[in-house]
């Protein structure tokens, strides 16, 4: 993984801080060119990597990757699954049965519900295979070398102790698109113990790293104790806490911290893309 | 360890499950869903010791407390059940489907003397803690009006009908959204007293409203406006907002950022004259295991704390849920 991603919170009006903010930059981007401008700002500073969720407005974005394969060459997505909001909104609107059905293609489901019969682990695995699938196919012909699954899920697997799961994403990644298998987490400390001892070496893990502790959930010592100590490949993001630190001494931090692979950042403005990345390149090199 | 059994593994419920499973406090002693489906997985995967009967769960297991996370209208008879039991209570929001059975709840919980508590979750969010803080230092001066705001992208095209789309189990927008709005209202300044006149709107749904507009007085006199709509695709996911206005200030807040303008200086500590502004992160405790809010993971918190007898229980009781369910009483019959 390169050492700086980006990131498409900006681009689908998530800001944890303000929804006037939010507000403002969905009227922005109400354009994929806006969007495509942006990403290409990002590229003329040596950013080739985007990693976004399968909103679907992403699909617009993979084709006209898709449709200039010289000029994006070496451009990367890393997709996160699935989009969690359209899934939370159907659910309190169809229940959680109704919400599979809708979202998991072909009869299988149908079948199921009907039956009657026990479900066996590998009819929900063939569930969870089914939703993997439909998420990834607007990202057909574009390449995806990591594939995550977002924190909602990732999360709630780990609290509900589904670590089969987990595993089973990890694998179905790993077979099916020959790509490796990452896990957004709030709760780090606690996904890399499940993973280890499901057999997971090392494994691709972004989670909040910030220096105000912002969403560290078990608290920023065992986060910094685990970076030391232990092996994974870090991926770190809300950097910025939320917007509650200062930008050079955000980048400070999380570049001085080891073990940290890669830093994950979305910014709107070129100006902003431009900073971040002078800051991290300043603060790496520092530490060299 | 504190004995935890859950009952109704639906949206609300799974996540409290998650949540439950991750607390360090907490014996998750059964889960209960009438979804073999949703309980083979939980047996399966989770190792959850499952049934579809909450009766012979709560025999069986002889839980501390429980969650209860079904449909609305099967709430009374299942905490009525609990409370003779003498269980500690975890209600979903809204509370009951109508007023009198929640004053016979209230007054049985209370006979208990068990823990009970309602899953309003606004109030464990750091902006509206910070609100009612402020509200109570008297530094907005004589508050005059409200206005309390909802809207998000539940039901934004004609579907297919289910129990959220039915009014007699708990569907609708007044019960699942604005009942948030309400309770944060009842509690930041005072219970709805009387409906003025209210409009359920239906847009895309066939048999519920999806929008709840009305006009509020509060048992202190002050008056306001709810304004919920959660056919409104603008929204990325559900955002409410509490407008309030005194005579020497005004507050305008969501779940993210708290706005406070104040004519004087000097009158709230920590504020300035004008125009001040704090976000969620200078204001949320972190947890120990997140899900999806701090707000989720705190109030869940809580109660295994007020269970525990680590803190009183004070925040979402029954009794403040029931002004809730009682202004959704006034606001449906005002529309008649």
């Amino acid at each position: 993984m390169e050492r700086i991603l980006f990131g498409d919170n900006q681009f689908f009006a998530v800001n944890h801080i303000s929804d006037e903010k939010s507000r403002a930059q969905s009227i922005k981007f109400r354009e994929d060119s806006a969007i495509i401008k942006t990403l290409d700002e990002a590229r003329s500073f040596g950013i080739n990597t985007f990693m976004c969720t399968t909103h679907d407005r992403i699909a617009n974005i993979c084709e006209i990757i898709r449709n200039d394969p010289e000029k994006y060459k070496d451009f990367k997505i890393f997709p996160c699954m699935p989009y969690a909001h359209k899934y939370a909104n159907a659910v309190t609107e169809l229940g959680i049965s109704g919400t599979i059905k809708q979202y998991v293609p072909g009869n299988l489901f149908g079948t199921m519900l009907k039956g009657g019969v026990a479900y066996l682990s590998k009819d929900f695995l063939s569930i969870m295979e089914l939703l993997i699938d439909a998420e990834m196919k607007m990202f057909k012909g574009v390449n995806t070398p990591v594939i995550f699954l977002q924190n909602v899920i990732t999360d709630l697997f780990l609290g509900l102790r589904a670590d089969e799961m987990l595993v089973g994403f990890y694998n179905h990644v790993k077979k099916k698109y020959n790509a490796e298998a990452g896990f957004i987490t709030m709760n780090m400390p606690k996904l890399l113990d499940v993973l280890e001892r499901n057999g997971i070496e090392n494994p691709i893990i972004c989670s909040s790293i910030n220096k105000v502790g912002f969403r560290m959930s078990g608290g920023i010592e065992i986060y910094e104790e685990i970076l030391k100590t232990r092996k994974l490949r870090a991926i770190a993001m809300q950097v910025l806490g939320g917007g509650a630190i200062n930008p050079k001494e955000a980048i400070e931090y999380v570049c001085g911290l080891p073990n940290i692979e890669s830093i994950l950042f979305g910014a709107s403005s070129k100006a902003n893309i431009q900073n971040t990345i002078e800051n991290i390149h300043h603060f790496d090199l520092a530490k060299v | 360890m504190i004995k935890v059994a859950l009952i109704g593994a639906g949206k609300m419920g799974i996540s409290h499950l998650s949540i439950l499973g991750a607390h360090p406090d907490v014996d998750l002693v059964g889960a209960c869903d009438t979804s073999k489906m949703i309980t083979d997985f939980l047996s399966r995967y989770g190792k959850f010791n499952c049934f579809t009967d909450y009766q012979k769960m709560v025999d069986e297991t002889k839980p501390d407390a429980v969650f209860v996370a079904v449909p609305t209208k099967f709430h009374y008879p299942v905490i009525k059940y609990l409370l003779e039991k003498k269980i500690n209570v975890f209600a979903e929001k809204p509370f009951c489907l109508n007023a009198e059975q929640g004053l016979e709840l209230i007054a049985l919980a209370g006979k208990q003397q068990v823990v009970n508590q309602v899953g309003y979750h606004n109030k464990f969010i750091g902006t509206f803690s910070e609100v009612r803080k402020i509200v109570n230092s008297g530094a907005l001066g004589e508050i005059y009006h409200f206005v309390g705001e909802a809207y998000g992208p539940v039901v934004i095209k004609a579907k297919s009908e289910t129990w959220r789309s039915d009014p007699s189990e708990g569907g609708g927008c007044l019960l699942d959204y604005a009942s948030h709005v309400i309770d944060l209202i009842n509690d930041l300044l005072a219970p709805v007293n009387s409906v003025k006149g209210s409009l359920l709107k239906s847009i895309f749904s066939k048999n519920v409203e999806d929008a709840v507009y009305a006009l509020l007085e509060l048992s202190n006199g002050v008056s306001g406006v709810l304004s919920v709509n959660w056919s409104d695709e603008t929204y990325r996911k559900m955002s409410t907002t509490v407008t309030i206005v005194g005579t020497k200030g005004k507050i305008v807040s969501d779940a993210n950022e708290l706005r406070v303008f104040l004519k004087d200086a000097n009158s709230l500590k920590g504020y300035s004259k004008g125009w001040n502004v704090k976000y969620i992160t200078d204001l949320t405790e972190p947890v120990d295991f997140y899900l999806r809010g701090e707000e989720y993971s705190a109030q869940v918190d809580y109660f295994v704390k007020a269970v525990a007898g680590k803190v009183p229980n004070s925040i979402n009781t029954f009794q403040s849920a029931w002004y809730t369910d009682n202004a959704i009483e006034l606001i449906k019959k005002s529309s008649k």
